[in-house]
């Protein structure tokens, strides 16, 4: 292990205090490693990676390229394992690990949305009203259908080679929609759209009949 | 544009100390003008107040937490945020104002915004309109002008849309509230509505460069198939969940309404009393007066109820309507939808 020819500090009283303070909020949760924005790892990560070891068993080190090297910003992790002959000095080595993202329901909705932002010129977006999401969301399911339709085409002609597990989704997914009787339907339909129009109904006479009340108490 | 100055003491003399430099900035906060035309949101906030609620929250137990961020002209930018810990049993020894200073204080050392703007709350099905609400709003909004509650409504946010909002209390209703003073005269001078008590200020997002660059490497990896939770047509639970909500606070209204009305009927029979008194004194002229008690006892007037509570509830009625409706419109058209899709199949 070379000595560094910068020396560098970590305020372990900060580190401590915070995680006091989170604990307060999440008890449960407990430290899994540390991160650090950069592109590569040096000489201090090792030191620091020590120090975490002591307060984690196999701490994580999670390097987000922030200075985008390469046109990315990659995001990497690693753990440390020792390296080198047993009994004489042994060294360490950071060993990369896989790095995949999941999400839970609310928190894909709240990215999805975040993402709006790539798109708009001043990387400002406003929350839209709801008929207009369900405007974007049939958008998005209408071009997913087309880019399927565009494929069946082109094995159809002959450009693409047809692939036969891409058939298989294909016909699965055909068969998914219900075969309804169309009276069926329609007395289903009729119900729900019933139950809404009453629901809604109901809705604007409470609120009509509060603004009464108001008014008549202020008399 | 806002010096920053360490705060130390309680709370109130931080943020009042906060209050003035942001003053000072701002130019005039303006009495009759709302001093806040926008909320700017950093994405990052939207995700932790989402992570907050999913680790900490469960059925009907609000998660709360504080907003931090700056004042720029009429825009408030919340740029950062961090969860408060829920009461529960160890209370005694948990005191809430040095959990906030010792976190600003601790943020201050990374560089993060560490000036209060605000508060946000995670409400169940939209009730959000109670006193504890309104209290905590108006010590806000009394030491911080600009300051907001974000309201998060985690259960309309997994059928598909994020459902943040941002409320501030209206003018009328911060005098109200400085004086102290709920009786119904107070409240009929000021003339306040339920549908003016609270205002809502329009939120947008805003993300960094670097955290757009980021948003793109997500895309990329995650290979999460789209799930369409937003175009499902099974609504009914929901409906009904609300429109439950929705009977209790009528029943409540109702019961308010009843109160209000003995009251209405108990002065007119005083009045009617008074008058029958003033006549038999009047014909009785020259005969001893009737003795003390009695004239204290009959005319004392009866207690006027209280009129904030049924404007709480007015006010939480009139957002279980909204939140009907939205919903209601929403799933109209997507059944449209499905018929028409249907129609061309056959």
């Amino acid at each position: 292990m070379a000595t560094p020819a910068v020396p560098v500090a970590v305020d372990m009283e900060f580190a401590k205090n915070m995680y006091e303070l989170h604990k307060k909020v999440s008890p449960n949760e407990l430290i899994l490693g540390w991160y650090a924005t950069g592109h590569d790892i040096t000489e201090h990560s090792v030191l620091i990676h020590e120090y975490y070891s002591r307060e984690a068993p196999n701490p994580i080190h999670l390097t987000v390229d922030t200075s985008l090297q390469n046109g990315r910003m990659s995001i990497k992790a690693y753990v440390s394992t020792l390296m080198g002959v047993p009994g004489r000095t042994m060294g360490v080595m950071f060993t990369p690990l896989t790095v995949k993202y999941a999400y839970y329901d609310t928190e894909r909705i709240g990215v999805d949305l975040i993402m709006k932002t790539c798109f708009s010129p001043n990387r400002v977006i406003g929350l839209s009203s709801d008929l207009q999401q369900v405007g974007g969301a049939s958008a998005r399911i209408q071009d997913a259908l087309s880019t399927v339709l565009q494929y069946a085409e082109d094995v159809l002609s002959g450009k693409v080679s047809a692939d036969n597990t891409v058939g298989r989704f294909l016909m699965s997914l055909v068969n998914q929609v219900p075969k309804i009787v169309p009276d069926d339907f329609e007395t289903m339909l009729n119900s729900n759209i019933n139950d809404l129009l009453m629901v809604t109904y109901l809705a604007n006479l409470t609120q009509s009949q509060i603004a009464l009340n108001e008014k008549l108490v202020n008399l | 544009m806002a010096s920053r100055k360490e705060g130390t003491g309680s709370t109130a003399t931080s943020s009042s100390s906060t209050a003035g430099a942001a003053g000072k900035g701002k130019g005039k906060g303006g009495s009759g003008d709302s001093a806040v035309k926008q909320v700017q949101i950093d994405g990052l906030v939207v995700l932790k107040i989402i992570k907050h609620y999913q680790e900490e929250g469960q059925g009907t137990e609000v998660v709360q937490g504080v907003l931090l961020g700056l004042v720029v002209e009429d825009r408030l930018e919340i740029t950062n945020c961090f969860p408060f810990p829920q009461h529960t049993e160890d209370d005694a020894d948990f005191d809430e104002v040095q959990y906030q200073m010792e976190m600003m204080r601790s943020l201050r050392h990374v560089n993060i915004d560490h000036l209060h703007v605000g508060w946000y709350q995670s409400t169940y099905y939209g009730s959000f309109v109670t006193r504890a609400l309104l209290d905590s709003q108006f010590s806000y909004q009394h030491a911080i002008e600009e300051s907001v509650v974000l309201i998060y409504d985690p259960i309309k946010t997994a059928q598909g849309s994020l459902s943040l909002k941002a409320y501030r209390l209206t003018p009328k209703l911060m005098e109200v509230c400085k004086e102290k003073d709920f009786s119904p005269e107070a409240l009929k001078k000021a003339n306040i509505t339920f549908e003016y008590m609270f205002e809502e200020v329009p939120i947008v997002i805003k993300n960094s460069h670097l955290i757009n660059v980021l948003m793109w490497e997500l895309e990329k990896k995650s290979a999460v198939a789209d799930k369409h939770e937003l175009l499902s047509l099974a609504s009914s639970n929901h409906l009904g969940k609300n429109l439950q909500l929705l009977m209790d606070r009528v029943d409540e209204m109702s019961q308010d309404i009843v109160k209000y009305n003995t009251y209405m009927r108990n002065t007119s029979k005083q009045q009617q009393q008074k008058h029958q008194q003033e006549n038999m004194q009047r014909q009785s002229r020259g005969e001893p007066p009737l003795p003390e008690e009695d004239l204290s006892k009959l005319f004392k007037p009866p207690q006027p109820p209280a009129r904030m509570d049924s404007l709480l509830i007015a006010g939480q009625i009139n957002t279980y309507c909204q939140n009907i409706k939205e919903f209601t419109a929403q799933n109209l058209g997507k059944l449209f939808m499905a018929q028409a899709l249907q129609e061309y199949n056959n």
